[in-house]
């Protein structure tokens, strides 16, 4: 178990890191905060992704030298699921960026708990 | 290969770019061609559907020229049709019901924005129905996610844009754990076609091999996919998205968007991990759980609401714990009285947002129940429509809810070491429902004499009439003639492993 754990430490730090950016998410009130944390949950994954296609010894499978052997190459899918899921990390942000602006304009704070409390006060 | 093999692709696609082109369109133009789209949409799985049904068996589409294992693929099946002719009607329906609260609550010129989103929005949930590939699926998770954001906040005010960045943040929780359980499955199966994922995982089990990793993926998804789906302890969001949103968006969000997820869940149970595996990991008993919770406590947060329009949202909160209750059985028959469930109540909850908004607005747009006293004789349309809506809810015979009810008792009824917890609940949550659904049309049915507010004729709201009769209608055929619809669901169950 804790060999197995030392051996594929890049998949233990991406799920560390998968932890802290949920907790953040989850539990912080400020909102520029929980989109960091959104980011770290991501970026979590693309490394877990990267680790897991990475073969050692093995290089990128871009033929420049005419090796079309298959063992010479890593496994270039979770490259091309990384790229994709960081599309739609960058699209979902920026859509979180754009309302944290929203509502900083209207009730000058980016406290989450704060901003419903004034809404309560508002009695909309 | 036939011709019609090649429908599903194209309705995918004819949504993605009526999508882009009314990005350019004025207001008029784009709800012309949204209802067009619609429409076509809805004639495609219409023939779609007939023709699953007369080969009696599912087809495959390959996407592009790389065959599977590596290539792409849409499969179509008679539930997944059926699944796409339902999405259609109800959101055109949907569409049509709340035009005129759109126009009226919508910055002018800005509305065509709110057809290029649900354009997006049809185009995700057609592909979360079709797709049978995992990435893909998660890639149109999240436009789902940002384009009903964008259906919450397209009204602007403080409450909207609250709800819309809560609801974003349970949203992206979920789908961040459901990519992380789709990539853990990734690595032990090395597909990520559903049909491929499902004979790796068979032999995993068979020999017995990464049998937490397994799990945990397992886990992970299914979580994540009730997180999206407001599944009971995940529902604070909930309320202020359906209740503050326009009143297109509330029942396009409570009857399409969530239910677009509890498909990928079904077909992740039957297409990816074998329903058999799936049941033996007891993950079935945590949904069958927090399903009955949600039957209640769902229940119980709408009696004591004072909002009408956020009543109906809290009632949401229960119908959903109704589905997960039916897959927590872990028999077919459950897993079909739940299929027939997200019909029978994408069916009647948009019907009832709709309704309470004709309400609301012959009450000075107030929703408090003290204003909508004597309400359904001001607008006797929506009158009418909101009690079928109730009755339909309670689980009256006639009406579809009913149908949904008798068949969640009878799957309880043969599945013996459940049998007397989802009976119970059941009955509490029937008993619930009814309280504050009659309460509420006893309400508009209590007369008030003399009023100042101007009562509502056929002439003034001609449409907004017609789609409350055409919802109508759809829940009294789905109560009166559920058999063949029971069939459909029967016969693509079988077909869907």
């Amino acid at each position: 178990m804790g060999a197995n754990l030392f051996t594929n430490y890049g998949e233990a730090v991406a799920m560390l890191l998968f932890g802290i950016g949920f907790g953040n998410l989850l539990l912080q009130t400020n909102l520029i905060k929980k989109i960091i944390g959104l980011n770290i949950m991501d970026t979590a994954i693309y490394l877990f992704l990267a680790e897991k296609g990475y073969i050692v010894g093995r290089v990128a499978p871009i033929v420049t030298d005419g090796v079309q052997n298959m063992e010479a190459y890593i496994n270039p899918i979770p490259s091309g699921l990384v790229l994709t899921g960081i599309v739609v990390s960058v699209s979902v942000s920026a859509l979180m960026l754009s309302l944290t602006i929203r509502l900083y304009r209207r009730y000058h704070t980016l406290d989450l708990d704060e901003i419903s409390k004034q809404l309560k006060k508002e009695g909309l | 290969m036939d011709f019609i093999q090649n429908f599903p692709c194209i309705s995918i696609i004819l949504c993605l770019f009526a999508g882009i082109i009314s990005s350019g369109l004025k207001d008029k133009a784009a709800m012309w061609l949204n209802a067009a789209l619609l429409t076509v949409n809805t004639l495609l799985s219409a023939f779609t559907l007939t023709y699953t049904l007369s080969i009696g068996q599912p087809f495959v589409y390959v996407m592009g020229r790389f065959p599977a294992p590596w290539g792409n693929e849409i499969r179509a099946g008679a539930l997944e049709a059926l699944m796409a002719l339902f999405f259609c009607v109800i959101m055109l329906l949907s569409l049509f019901g709340g035009r005129h609260k759109l126009v009226e609550e919508v910055e002018e010129g800005k509305t065509y924005l709110y057809y290029v989103l649900s354009d997006l929005l049809l185009s995700s949930l057609l592909a979360l129905v079709y797709t049978n590939d995992m990435f893909t699926a998660y890639v149109f998770v999240e436009i789902n996610t940002i384009a009903a954001c964008g259906l919450i906040m397209i009204r602007q005010n403080g409450r909207t844009i609250e709800a819309a960045v809560r609801y974003m943040i349970m949203s992206l929780l979920g789908s961040g754990m459901l990519l992380l359980g789709l990539c853990m499955l990734y690595d032990l199966t090395g597909h990520l076609l559903m049909s491929n994922m499902k004979e790796a995982v068979a032999l995993l089990v068979a020999n017995n091999a990464y049998q937490i990793p397994l799990i945990v993926s397992i886990v992970l998804m299914s979580v994540g996919l009730c997180i999206k789906s407001a599944l009971f302890p995940f529902h604070a969001w909930l309320p202020d998205a359906y209740g503050y949103s326009t009143v297109s968006s509330a029942a396009i969000l409570s009857s399409l968007v969530s239910k677009g997820y509890i498909f990928l869940l079904i077909k992740i149970i039957y297409r990816v991990i074998g329903f058999d595996i799936y049941h033996d990991t007891r993950i079935v008993d945590i949904l069958f759980l927090f399903g009955l919770m949600g039957m209640i406590f769902g229940s119980i947060s709408a009696i004591r609401e004072n909002d009408v329009r956020r009543m109906i949202a809290y009632s949401s909160v229960a119908q959903i714990g109704y589905i997960y209750m039916g897959f927590g059985m872990g028999t077919q028959v459950g897993m079909i009285a739940s299929i027939f469930h997200i019909l029978s109540h994408a069916a009647t909850k948009s019907l009832l947002f709709i309704a309470a908004i004709g309400l609301t607005d012959v009450s000075g747009g107030s929703r408090k129940f003290i204003e909508l006293t004597g309400s359904g004789y001001r607008n006797k349309w929506a009158g009418v429509a909101f009690t079928v809506g109730s009755l339909s809810m309670v689980g009256v015979p006639l009406f579809s809810g009913f149908i949904s009810k008798l068949l969640f008792s009878q799957a309880a009824v043969q599945n013996h070491t459940k049998m007397l917890p989802a009976l119970i609940v059941l009955g509490i949550s029937t008993i619930l429902n009814a309280i504050y659904f009659m309460k509420t049309v006893i309400r508009i049915y209590t007369p008030i004499g003399e009023t100042a507010y101007t009562n509502v004729t056929f002439k003034d709201i001609p449409i907004y009439a017609a789609v409350l009769v055409a919802f109508i209608i759809l829940n009294v055929v789905l109560g009166i003639s559920s058999q063949p619809v029971v069939d459909i669901i029967q016969q693509g169950l079988s077909t869907f492993a």
